[in-house]
């Protein structure tokens, strides 16, 4: 490929070729603090023309790479850094062997580690970005990897995606950590954010789990927080991963030590300080 | 990485891995031919460097899941067919990792692929359709131009896990120029200790050559030919192997192509072979260009070789107007 970037996020290592020089430098500046990635990379991301002529025609970008989805639609190359996002995302999704994956934000203090975890919109993305900025260490707000042997969570601090509304909860952070405003995206506006210094620092550390938390963000939600049934948290589990099936027995026994060794409780909220305070609050009763 | 060539000299000689320089090409390439898990195989005990090491242990483990859940769809099949008392023989990964054959270990299985008597389609679409397999094509032409030219069922999916079976009942398309004896094939097949069969072994390798040069545009070539290697090199060891073998060639119709196997598999993986049976042909050059036809990025090269190969695909499937019909339909969508 023209050019391309090696990319070292937690234990996972990253190859990405791109027909363009901008996505790739806009990638580089985001990454910029990560230490160099050296060795063979577990993956390898292509972001191609999605027809020859469109490398210079109206650019789309496709995404390739070791594993692709067949009906994944292009991007305008304005959007070539979520293009690349994207594209980890799925090798990670569709390729990961290592890890348990969990659709999940995850941060750490004291070495333990608390799971946000829930459907779209939950705000698992921006609560665990808010927490990584109040005390707590970021580990990542895509996926959680969960090691079957060990039972401990590895971060996995990618820039984090930003989206619509929770942009301007981070106006006041240094320009220097944002990507570009990416509008009209199939997700909204998106605005890519590098994690705080010690998420990056820390990236090789991983960490015990002590607090499942299943958010749920409406405008009229009184604050609140519950109980959730053993079984009702593996279920849901089960769904926040991509792998667990394909994992087989390995899945399986990751899965039911998390959830047999895990408080688990579900929040509800109507703004993020009410958030924040009721993960302060379950986390503290957890002892 | 220009072509795929690194890839055939490391699955052929394992002890090159010193040679290695770009481990995140070869790794790349091997994805992108499904030779993965085989290469990772392969490379078990080999040194080679650490994080390599860790990702060819995450790909075997990952090969063996793969290898269960294919076997268990075997036996899915197997208990929805058992009432209607069809003889179901295995094909191709599944043949080979339930009867525990030498292309099995790392070898990636997409689809279970069962071949059954033609006189025994409607009972076998009938059982699975009940047993909670669906159609995946919804298009009608789709539909009838498997139903009529093809040398399988429409593709069914199951609802509920997700798998796909093709049921063949037959070799190559009905309207393919070659012509091989499914119903031989079929009576000489042999039965597992469950109940389920495979082909004989000169059957097998005869399949496996007639969906490599007599059926496909080469797609997935390294790997249909790295069987192939495997299987020679297992069966090679009987006696009057490669008389049958040319024997057995000749009665399905399928001499010419499975004498391009032998030096193809020979020129890349280095298996024995009889020379005799081999012959030689100045085409295999081109042949050896559109297996090899893949970057260091996993990207498809040689666009036109590609193009080539896929048209000749085609006209070796079906008579001149009927493709020209069918490549019409095709581009009308």
């Amino acid at each position: 490929m023209r050019h391309r970037l090696a990319l070292r996020i937690g234990p996972v290592a990253f190859r990405i070729g791109s027909a363009w020089a901008a996505p790739l430098a806009e990638l580089a500046r985001l990454y910029a603090p990560y230490p160099a990635a050296d060795g063979a990379a577990d993956f390898t991301v292509r972001l191609e023309p999605a027809a020859p002529w469109r490398r210079i025609i109206r650019p789309s970008v496709a995404i390739a790479g070791d594993y692709t989805l067949p009906d994944a639609a292009p991007l305008p190359l304005a959007q070539g850094l979520l293009a690349a996002e994207m594209g980890m995302n799925l090798q990670m999704a569709l390729g990961q062997k290592r890890f348990l994956l969990l659709h999940a934000g995850v941060v750490e203090r004291d070495g333990k580690a608390l799971i946000l975890t829930g459907p779209s919109g939950a705000g698992k993305s921006t609560l665990a970005a808010l927490l990584g900025t109040r005390g707590w260490r970021f580990m990542g707000d895509e996926f959680g990897l969960l090691d079957p042997e060990s039972g401990l969570l590895h971060p996995f601090p990618r820039a984090i995606s930003l989206k619509n509304a929770s942009l301007a909860l981070f106006d006041d952070v240094d320009p220097e950590r944002l990507g570009p405003v990416l509008r009209g995206t199939p997700k909204g506006t998106i605005r890519h954010l590098r994690p705080p210094a010690d998420a990056i620092a820390r990236m090789a550390h991983s960490a015990r789990p002590a607090l499942i938390l299943f958010p749920r963000f409406g405008r009229d939600l009184p604050a609140t927080q519950r109980p959730v049934g053993a079984a009702e948290v593996f279920v849901r589990l089960t769904q926040a991963s991509t792998n667990y099936v394909s994992l087989g027995e390995r899945g399986f026994g990751a899965l039911t030590a998390l959830v047999g060794g895990t408080p688990a409780r579900a929040i509800d909220y109507s703004s993020t300080e009410e958030a924040i305070g009721l993960v302060e609050q379950t986390w503290a009763a957890q002892g | 990485m220009r072509d795929a060539r690194l890839l055939t000299r490391i699955l052929a000689d394992p002890s090159q891995a010193s040679t290695v320089r770009d481990w995140t090409a070869l790794l790349c390439v091997a994805r992108a031919e499904a030779v993965a898990g085989t290469l990772a195989f392969r490379l078990d005990g080999v040194p080679v460097p650490a994080n390599v090491g860790a990702m060819l242990a995450d790909i075997r483990r990952d090969a063996a899941q793969a290898r269960t859940q294919a076997v268990w769809e075997a036996e899915m099949a197997r208990r929805a067919l058992a009432a209607t008392g069809v003889p179901i023989v295995l094909l191709k990964g599944t043949a080979y990792a339930t009867a525990d054959l030498t292309p099995a270990p790392g070898r990636s299985i997409g689809d279970l692929d069962i071949l059954v008597p033609r006189a025994a389609l409607a009972d076998v679409e009938e059982a699975l359709l009940a047993a909670g397999w669906e159609w995946v094509k919804e298009n009608a032409y789709d539909d009838l131009y498997y139903r009529r030219w093809m040398h399988e069922l429409p593709p069914l999916i199951h609802r509920e896990r997700d798998r796909m079976i093709d049921v063949h009942h037959t070799i190559l398309p009905l309207t393919a120029r070659r012509t091989p004896d499914a119903q031989a094939m079929i009576d000489d097949s042999v039965a597992l200790p469950n109940g389920l069969r495979v082909l004989a072994p000169e059957d097998m390798v005869l399949h496996a050559v007639a969906h490599l040069f007599a059926d496909g545009d080469l797609a997935g070539g390294l790997r249909n030919l790295w069987d192939i290697d495997r299987l020679l090199r297992a069966f090679a060891v009987a006696p009057d192997w490669w008389c049958r073998l040319e024997a057995r060639a000749r009665r399905h119709d399928l001499l010419a192509p499975t004498r391009r196997a032998l030096r193809l598999s020979a020129r890349f993986y280095e298996t024995p072979l009889d020379a005799g049976l081999a012959g030689r042909s100045a085409t295999d050059r081109l042949y050896a260009r559109r297996l090899l036809a893949r970057d260091g990025w996993g990207r498809p090269r040689r666009r036109g070789t590609r193009f080539g190969f896929y048209v000749r695909s085609h006209w070796l499937r079906m008579p001149p107007m009927m493709l020209a019909r069918h490549l019409l339909e095709k581009a009308r969508r």
